[in-house]
């Protein structure tokens, strides 16, 4: 796998407006344009541009029927990301740090 | 130290692990009183007792209220504290709803300290937001996510 994916999917991931889109996708299945702008709580064209570089990054595909294009989450576009992070594990090795500094201090 | 993430059958765990040249009864004290585990973990109302239901809490983002629910599960001094880590608010329902167990294993040079945080599971697949931790939640989320795929 190319250094390059992971990149783009932070970089698209990001933004916490794209990412709410790619949620809702997620959550509710396909959904048009118009949809996806009724929640998103920006403009259409916002939600448009947003929809094209989740499309890039993989994570959206758009289907067009008749007038509206239809947007349907590709969750399986995260892989790379899990093997590339720690998840959860970050989080506890870092409060440990804190621990340890912690017990330092409690000796003294 | 090292830590892994594993998969049981349907839901996944974290594991971290680090020895600390430190008595278990000086762990547990750092695990157990409040002050002591705000400094490393988060503010608490949490009481070594079982069934002590309290929570611990983090600076609200624009997606998460910062509250985590949390009840007493195990308490055996100086070895084994095991409590319920939920998401709470609008992640009730799609939030980690997980178990946290710490062990403690005296060693040669002080203390073996084991954090497993077991549970996240298929609940999570609709959690993608990097709220919370910020992308550590974020990304366990993903990891339900993709543990769930085919």
């Amino acid at each position: 796998m190319p250094a390059a994916v992971p990149d783009l999917l932070f970089r698209t991931l990001a933004d916490p407006t794209r990412r709410a889109i790619f949620e809702q996708l997620c959550r509710q299945g396909e959904q048009t344009v118009r949809a996806l702008t009724e929640e998103a709580g920006v403009s259409q064209p916002a939600v448009s541009k947003h929809l094209g570089v989740l499309e890039t990054a993989g994570l959206v595909r758009g289907r067009r029927a008749g007038r509206e294009t239809h947007y349907r989450a590709q969750p399986r576009a995260l892989a790379p990301l899990i093997d590339w992070m720690g998840l959860y594990a970050t989080f506890w090795r870092e409060r440990f740090d804190r621990l340890e500094s912690l017990l330092k201090r409690m000796d003294q | 130290m090292t830590q892994a993430a594993s998969a049981t059958a349907n839901t996944r765990s974290v594991v971290v692990e680090r020895e600390f040249p430190y008595p278990p009864e000086k762990l547990w004290r750092a695990l157990t009183q409040n002050a002591l585990i705000e400094e490393w973990l988060m503010h608490n109302d949490f009481r070594p007792v079982v069934g002590n239901r309290f929570q611990l809490r983090a600076p609200p983002s624009p997606h998460w209220n910062g509250v985590t629910d949390c009840e007493v599960l195990v308490v055996e001094p100086p070895k084994r504290l095991v409590y319920s880590w939920n998401a709470t608010g609008d992640e009730v329902a799609t939030g980690p709803k997980t178990v946290v167990t710490f062990t403690l294993t005296p060693t040669k040079a002080g203390t073996q300290l084991r954090m497993e945080q077991s549970g996240f599971g298929p609940q999570h697949e609709n959690n993608y937001r990097g709220a919370g931790f910020g992308w550590q939640r974020f990304f366990t989320a993903l990891e339900g996510v993709v543990a769930n795929l085919n």
